[in-house]
C-alpha cells in the first residue's frame, strides 16, 4: 500500500464519501424546525450528489490499471481491548467502489426526484435528514474494513428502515410495520453478531484481509465445522436483510414508507447487504459448500415463493415488493451455486429497473392522489406518457427480455444454476415465468384499458413534474444499458464486469457450459418470458375482480404466513409474558418475599416489639445490629 | 488528598443542607454536585497515568484504617457517580418538592456513601459506606415516594438487611482469619480469604454474594426492583439504577472474584445460569408492562443478568466490557429516567396506552426518547453497543462447547425482545395521534434540556469514540 500511495489519490479519500450524507444529515436534522422545506431538499441532494462525484472517481482508480489490491483508509482504533483490536478503518477496492456507485448513484436520482414527491409533506426536511443518514449508513457497510464497520452500517440501516418506515408515525400500523421490520432484522442481526464472535473466538480478528488471508492460507483445515457454523450464521443475518424465508415478511409491510424509500432502500440499496456481505465473504463460503447449497435452496425458494404471491396481489407496491422478494431470492441462488460475481451483477441490474419501478409506481399514486389498488387504475398511458414508457422498459428488463439489463444478470444466473444442476433451472425458469406475468399484469392493469377509478381521480391524472420524470427516464436508460459491462460467454470472450470484480470476489466451482446447451437455454427463458408476457394481455383484457377462491385466495392471502407467525410465536410470546408476570413474578417469586416479610411481621407483633412495620425501627434495629457484631468482632479479637 | 474530598464534600454539604429552608438547597445541591464531578473527573483523568491511593488511621483497635484507593474502575465510577448526581440535581431544579433542604440533604448524603464504597480499600470502611449509601434511600422512598410506598420501602429494606447482615458476618469472618486475626485491609482480606479451604470458601460464597446479587439484582433476588423504582421520587429511582445497582457489580469484581476465588469457581456457573435466566425471564416480564417505570426496570434486570453472567465467566474482554458497560448503562438508564418523569410531569400518567403523540405535542423529547431508546437497546454509534460487543466477547470466551455457545444464545435472546419491548414504548408513547398534556409545561425546560444533552453527548461520543473510556479502565484487566 505505501509503494500505492504516490498513485492511489482518490482512494485515500474514501472517508469523504460517507462524511458527506453526515454533515447533510446533521444540518437537516439539527435545523429541522426552522429549515426551508426546498433547502433542507437541495441539502440532503447535494450531498448526495457531492458522494457520487467522489465515488466516480474513485471508481476510475480503482478500475484503472495502476491499481493494485485494495486500500485500507485507517480513521482511529474503535475498540481495543486485550489482544482484540478493531479498527475504525475503510477499504476501498473493486467490490466496495462498485457498491458505492450503485448506492451514491441510484441514491441522488432518488434524492433529485424526492424534493418534487415529498413537497408537499410538512416533515420534508426531516425526511431528508432521514435519508442521508440512510446514505451514511449504507457506505459505512459497504466501506468497511471488517465487519463490525459492517454491523455499524449493517444496524445503522435498520435504523433508517425503521425510522421511514414509520415517517408518516400517527398511523399505528405504519408504525406497527417500522417495528416489525425492526425486529425482524434483528433476529438476524443476531445471527451476524454471533457470526462475528466466532470469527473473533477462532481467528482473532475481524479484519477481512487478515480472515480472508487466514482461510485461503488454508492453515486451518480443523476450524472445517467452525467455518461451517460463521457461514450459517452469517447467512441468517442475510436472510434479515435481505428478506429471505423465513424472515422476509417485514419487507412487503415495509411499503408503508413514503415511495422514494421503497425504491432506495427497499429496493435498490438496503436489501442488498446480505448478497454483499456473502459475496465479501466469499473466501469464505468456498470452504463450506455444504451451506452454499443452503443459501441456494433458499434463494431458490424465496424467488419462487415470493412470485406466487405476487400474482395475486392488488396494491402496485406490494406487487414490487414481492418482485423484490423474489428478485433478492434469485441473487441468493447465484451466491449459493458460487456465481458471486453473477449475484452482484444482478445486484446492479436490479438496482437501476426496480429503482426505476417504484419511482414509477411512485409517479401513478402522486397522479391518482394516493390511490395505490390496482384495480381502481386503468389506461393510465394516455394521461402519463414518459411513466408509462419508463415503466414499461422496467418491466420489459425484469422479465428478461433480450437486449435489456436484467436479460443478462438474470440469464447469467440461470446458466449457472443450471450448471449446478438442471433441477435448480427448472424451478429458477418457473420463477422468471411467474415474474415475466406478474409484472406485466401489473403494467397492463394500470396502463392500458379503460380508468377504473373515481371521476374526481379521473380529472385529477397528470404526467409528473421534471423533478420526478427526469430520474425516471435516466433509470431507464441505465435499464437498457447496464447489462452490456457482463455479456454471456456466447456473445463475448470478455465479460467486463467479472474481470472488473475478479480481483475481490472470485468465484467457485462454476461449470463451463457448451455454447449450444448455453444458447438453448436462453432461447427456452426467453420464449417462456414472452409467452408469459402474453398471457398477461389476455388475463387482464377483460379485468375480473371477483372474490377469489381456492389456491387464488390463498395466494391473495400470502399463503397465510403473517398468521401462522401470528398464531405460533407472536401470540404465544405475549401470552407467556402475561403468565409469567402474573403466576412467577408476582405471586411466585415476590409472594414468598412478602411470605418471609410478613411473618417476620408477624412474629415481630407477638414480641409486642413493634405496632407496624415502621422503617425507622428497622433501620434502628439494624444499627444496633451492627454495633453489637462490632462488640462481638472487637471482643473477639482479645 | 483528593479522594477525601469526594466523600466529604457531598457528605458535609448533605448535612448542610438539612439546615437550609426553601429552595436554595437545590441550589446548594447543583453547586456540591458540580465540585465533586469537577474532582471525580481529575481523578480519572490522572488515572491514565497511575492510580490515586490515600490512607490514614481510624479505629485502630478494630484494625481498620481510612484507606481509600482510586484506580481505573473505582474512579470510573466517582466519574459516573458526579455526572449522574449533578444532572439529577440540575433537573430537579424546577421540580416541587416537599422539604427540599432534607430531600437533597439525603441525595447528597447517598452520594458521600456511593464515593466511599467505590473508593474504599478496608472492608469494614466498605460496609459503612454501603450502609451510608442505602439509609438515605429507604427514607427518600418512604417519605417522597408514591401511594405504596410504605409497603414497598419495607419490602426493600427486608431484602438488603437481610443482604447486608449476611455480608457483615462474612467479612467479620475473614477478618478474624486475617493475619493478627484483625484486619480488614483489602490486602489483608485478599490473602486470609483466598487462602481458606475450598469448602469453607463455597459457603462463605453465598454469605457475601447474596448482599451484591440482591443489589444487581440477580434473578431471582430481583423483585424489590421493579416497586422501588415504580414508587421512589425519579431522583431516586436514578440513584438507585444508574449507581447503586453498579455498587453490587463493583463489589463482586473487589470483594468477591479475588477474596474467594475458589468458592467463585465452585458457584459460577450456578450463577451464569442464573444471570441467563434472569435476561430472558426479565426481557419477557419487560414486555407485559404497560407502566413506563416497570418496563425500565425490567429492561435494566435483564441488562445486569447480561453483565453478571459476563462477569463469572473470567475473560479479559468480558471483564473490560463489564467495567464499560457499567458506565453506559448508568448515564443511559439516567437519560431514561429523567424522560420518564419528564412524561408523568406532563402527562399526569406512566402508562403508555394512556400516552401517545409525543412527536407531535413536544418533539425534542421526542428526539431524545428515540435516541436514548436506541441507546437501550445498544444501537452501534451508541455507547452500549460496544459494552454489548465486548460483553457478547467475553460470554462466548470458553471451551466452545455446545454449552458455552447455547449460552450465548439464550442470552442474546435479551438482543431481540429488548428491541421488542422498547420499540413497543416508543411507538406508545412518541407515535401516534396527540394526547394533550394535564400541565402547563410544554416542551424540554432549559435546565432539562440540559441534562438530557449532556447525557446524549456522553452516549453519542463514547459510542462514535469509546477510546477514552477503554483506556481508562484498561489498567483493570490485567487484575
Amino acid at each position: 500500500m505505501s509503494a500505492l500511495a504516490g498513485q492511489v489519490r482518490m482512494a485515500n479519500l474514501a472517508y469523504l464519501i460517507p462524511l458527506f450524507p453526515l454533515i447533510g444529515f446533521l444540518i437537516n436534522g439539527i435545523f429541522w424546525k426552522s429549515m426551508p422545506k426546498s433547502l433542507g431538499g437541495a441539502i440532503g441532494t447535494v450531498a448526495i450528489l457531492a458522494s457520487f462525484i467522489v465515488s466516480l472517481g474513485i471508481f476510475f482508480e480503482v478500475k484503472s490499471a495502476a491499481f493494485h489490491g485494495p486500500v485500507v483508509v485507517h480513521l482511529f482504533d474503535f475498540i481495543q481491548s486485550g489482544t482484540l483490536r478493531i479498527p475504525f478503518a475503510f477499504q476501498v477496492d473493486a467490490l466496495s467502489a462498485l457498491f458505492l456507485l450503485i448506492i451514491t448513484g441510484v441514491g441522488t436520482l432518488i434524492h433529485v426526484y424526492s424534493t418534487s414527491y415529498m413537497h408537499h409533506d410538512e416533515g420534508m426536511v426531516r425526511y431528508f435528514a432521514y435519508l442521508n443518514l440512510f446514505v451514511f449508513s449504507m457506505l459505512l457497510l459497504v466501506l468497511g474494513a471488517n465487519y463490525l464497520i459492517m454491523f455499524i452500517g449493517w444496524e445503522g440501516v435498520g435504523l433508517c428502515s425503521y425510522l421511514l418506515i414509520g415517517f408518516w408515525f400517527k398511523n399505528r400500523d405504519y408504525t406497527n410495520a417500522a417495528k416489525k421490520a425492526f425486529i425482524m432484522n434483528r433476529i438476524g442481526d443476531l445471527g451476524f453478531l454471533v457470526g462475528m464472535m466466532l470469527v473473533i473466538f477462532n481467528y482473532g480478528t475481524l479484519t477481512y484481509q487478515d480472515f480472508f488471508g487466514t482461510l485461503k492460507a488454508g492453515v486451518t483445515p480443523n476450524l472445517g465445522s467452525v467455518n461451517t457454523w460463521i457461514a450459517l450464521c452469517f447467512f441468517i443475518g442475510a436472510t434479515g436483510k435481505s428478506a429471505q424465508i423465513p424472515l422476509y415478511t417485514w419487507l412487503p409491510d415495509a411499503m408503508a414508507g413514503p415511495t422514494p424509500v421503497s425504491a432506495l432502500i427497499h429496493a435498490a440499496t438496503m436489501v442488498t447487504a446480505g448478497i454483499y456481505m456473502i459475496a465479501r465473504s466469499g473466501a469464505l463460503y468456498s470452504l463450506t459448500p455444504g451451506v452454499l447449497n443452503v443459501v441456494a435452496i433458499i434463494g431458490l425458494f424465496t424467488a419462487l415463493f415470493a412470485a406466487t404471491i405476487a400474482i395475486r396481489q392488488y396494491d402496485i407496491k406490494k406487487v414490487l415488493a414481492y418482485s423484490t422478494v423474489s428478485q433478492l431470492g434469485f441473487m441468493f441462488l447465484a451466491l449459493g451455486v458460487g456465481a458471486y460475481t453473477t449475484a452482484v451483477f444482478h445486484v446492479m441490474t436490479h438496482a437501476f429497473f426496480k429503482a426505476l419501478l417504484f419511482l414509477g409506481s411512485g409517479s401513478v399514486i402522486h397522479a391518482m392522489g394516493g390511490e395505490q389498488d390496482i384495480r381502481k387504475m386503468g389506461g393510465l398511458g394516455k394521461h402519463m406518457r414518459t411513466t408509462q414508457a419508463t415503466f414499461l422498459i422496467g418491466c420489459l428488463a425484469i422479465s428478461g427480455v433480450p437486449g435489456l439489463s436484467g436479460f443478462f444478470s438474470k440469464d447469467e444466473i440461470l446458466a449457472n444454476a443450471f450448471g449446478y444442476s438442471p433441477v435448480l433451472w427448472v424451478f429458477g425458469v418457473l420463477a422468471a415465468m411467474m415474474t415475466a406475468f406478474y409484472m406485466f399484469r401489473l403494467y397492463f392493469l394500470t396502463f392500458s384499458g379503460s380508468f377504473r377509478g373515481t371521476e374526481e381521480q379521473h380529472h385529477h391524472l397528470h404526467e409528473s413534474p421534471a423533478a420526478m420524470t427526469i430520474p425516471l427516464i435516466v433509470l431507464a436508460i441505465a435499464s437498457v444499458v447496464g447489462g452490456y459491462v457482463g455479456l454471456p460467454p456466447v456473445m463475448s470472450h470478455h465479460n467486463t464486469f467479472a474481470s472488473y470484480l475478479s480481483p475481490v470476489v472470485s468465484n467457485f466451482g462454476l461449470h463451463h457450459l457448451s455454447h449450444t446447451t448455453e444458447w438453448a437455454l436462453m432461447g427456452v427463458s426467453v420464449i417462456v418470458s414472452v409467452v408469459m408476457i402474453g398471457v398477461a394481455y389476455s388475463v387482464t383484457k377483460t379485468p375480473n375482480f371477483a372474490e377469489s377462491t381456492g389456491l387464488a385466495k390463498l395466494l391473495e392471502n400470502k399463503w397465510y404466513v403473517d398468521e401462522i407467525y401470528d398464531a405460533i410465536i407472536v401470540r404465544p410470546l405475549a401470552g407467556l409474558s402475561t403468565l409469567l408476570d402474573k403466576y412467577a413474578e408476582r405471586d411466585g417469586i415476590d409472594g414468598l418475599v412478602n411470605g418471609v416479610g410478613k411473618t417476620v411481621r408477624w412474629g415481630s407483633e407477638r414480641l409486642r416489639l413493634l405496632q407496624s412495620g415502621q422503617v425507622g425501627f428497622y433501620i434502628f434495629t439494624m444499627v444496633m445490629g451492627i454495633i453489637v457484631l462490632f462488640m462481638i468482632s472487637f471482643f473477639g479479637v482479645k | 488528598m483528593v479522594l477525601l474530598f469526594l466523600i466529604l464534600v457531598p457528605l458535609l454539604s448533605g448535612i448542610l443542607s438539612f439546615a437550609i429552608k426553601g429552595n436554595g438547597a437545590k441550589t446548594l445541591g447543583v453547586v456540591s454536585s458540580m465540585i465533586t464531578l469537577l474532582l471525580s473527573a481529575w481523578v480519572s483523568g490522572t488515572n491514565f497515568k497511575e492510580s490515586v491511593s490515600w490512607q490514614h488511621d481510624w479505629i485502630p483497635m478494630l484494625g481498620t484504617q481510612l484507606s481509600l484507593l482510586g484506580d481505573g474502575l473505582s474512579s470510573m465510577l466517582c466519574l459516573l457517580t458526579g455526572i449522574v448526581t449533578m444532572v439529577v440535581m440540575l433537573v430537579n431544579l424546577n421540580k416541587d418538592v416537599e422539604k427540599p433542604g432534607s430531600f437533597v440533604g439525603f441525595l447528597l448524603l447517598s452520594q458521600a456513601g456511593l464515593m466511599g464504597v467505590f473508593l474504599a480499600l478496608d472492608a469494614l470502611l466498605f460496609y459503612v459506606f454501603w450502609e451510608l449509601a442505602l439509609i438515605p434511600v429507604y427514607f427518600l422512598c418512604s417519605q417522597w415516594g408514591g401511594e405504596k410506598r410504605i409497603a414497598v420501602t419495607f419490602k426493600f429494606f427486608v431484602y438488603t438487611f437481610l443482604g447486608s447482615l449476611m455480608l457483615l458476618a462474612a467479612l467479620i469472618y475473614l477478618s478474624l482469619q486475617s493475619p493478627g486475626m484483625s484486619s480488614y485491609s483489602w490486602n489483608d482480606i485478599v490473602r486470609a480469604g483466598s487462602s481458606l479451604p475450598a469448602s469453607t470458601q463455597q459457603w462463605l460464597f453465598w454469605l457475601v454474594f447474596i448482599a451484591f446479587a440482591i443489589k444487581m439484582p440477580i434473578f431471582p433476588f430481583h423483585t424489590w426492583q421493579p416497586d422501588a423504582y415504580e414508587q421512589s421520587p425519579t431522583p431516586v429511582t436514578i440513584m438507585l439504577s444508574a449507581l447503586m445497582v453498579k455498587m453490587g457489580l463493583f463489589a463482586v469484581m473487589r470483594w468477591l472474584l479475588p477474596v474467594l476465588p475458589q468458592g467463585v469457581v465452585y458457584w459460577g456457573t450456578t450463577v451464569k445460569m442464573l444471570s441467563v435466566i434472569g435476561i430472558v425471564y426479565a426481557s419477557v416480564l419487560a414486555m407485559a408492562q404497560t407502566d413506563i417505570k416497570r418496563l425500565v426496570a425490567y429492561s435494566s434486570i435483564a441488562h445486569m443478568g447480561l453483565m453478571s453472567a459476563v462477569m463469572f465467566n473470567y475473560s479479559v474482554v468480558g471483564m473490560h466490557g463489564v467495567i464499560v458497560q457499567m458506565f453506559n448503562h448508568g448515564i443511559n438508564i439516567t437519560g431514561m429516567w429523567l424522560i420518564v418523569s419528564m412524561i408523568e410531569d406532563r402527562w399526569g400518567t406512566r402508562d403508555m396506552n394512556k400516552l401517545g403523540g409525543m412527536a407531535i405535542t413536544a418533539p425534542r423529547m421526542a428526539i431524545a426518547l428515540v435516541i436514548i431508546a436506541f441507546a437501550n437497546i445498544a444501537l452501534p454509534l451508541t455507547s452500549g453497543f460496544v459494552g454489548e460487543f465486548m460483553l457478547f466477547n467475553g460470554l462466548f470466551y470458553g471451551d466452545g462447547s455446545a454449552a458455552q455457545v447455547g449460552t450465548m444464545v439464550v442470552a442474546g435472546l435479551g438482543v431481540i425482545l429488548g428491541a421488542v419491548y422498547t420499540l413497543n414504548m416508543v411507538q406508545r408513547v412518541a407515535f401516534g395521534n396527540a394526547v394533550e398534556m394535564t400541565s402547563d409545561s410544554r416542551d424540554l425546560s432549559a435546565n432539562e434540556y440540559a441534562g438530557i444533552a449532556i447525557i446524549i453527548s456522553i452516549i453519542l461520543y463514547l459510542g462514535v469514540y469509546p477510546k477514552p473510556l477503554l483506556d481508562l479502565t484498561a489498567s483493570m484487566i490485567a487484575q
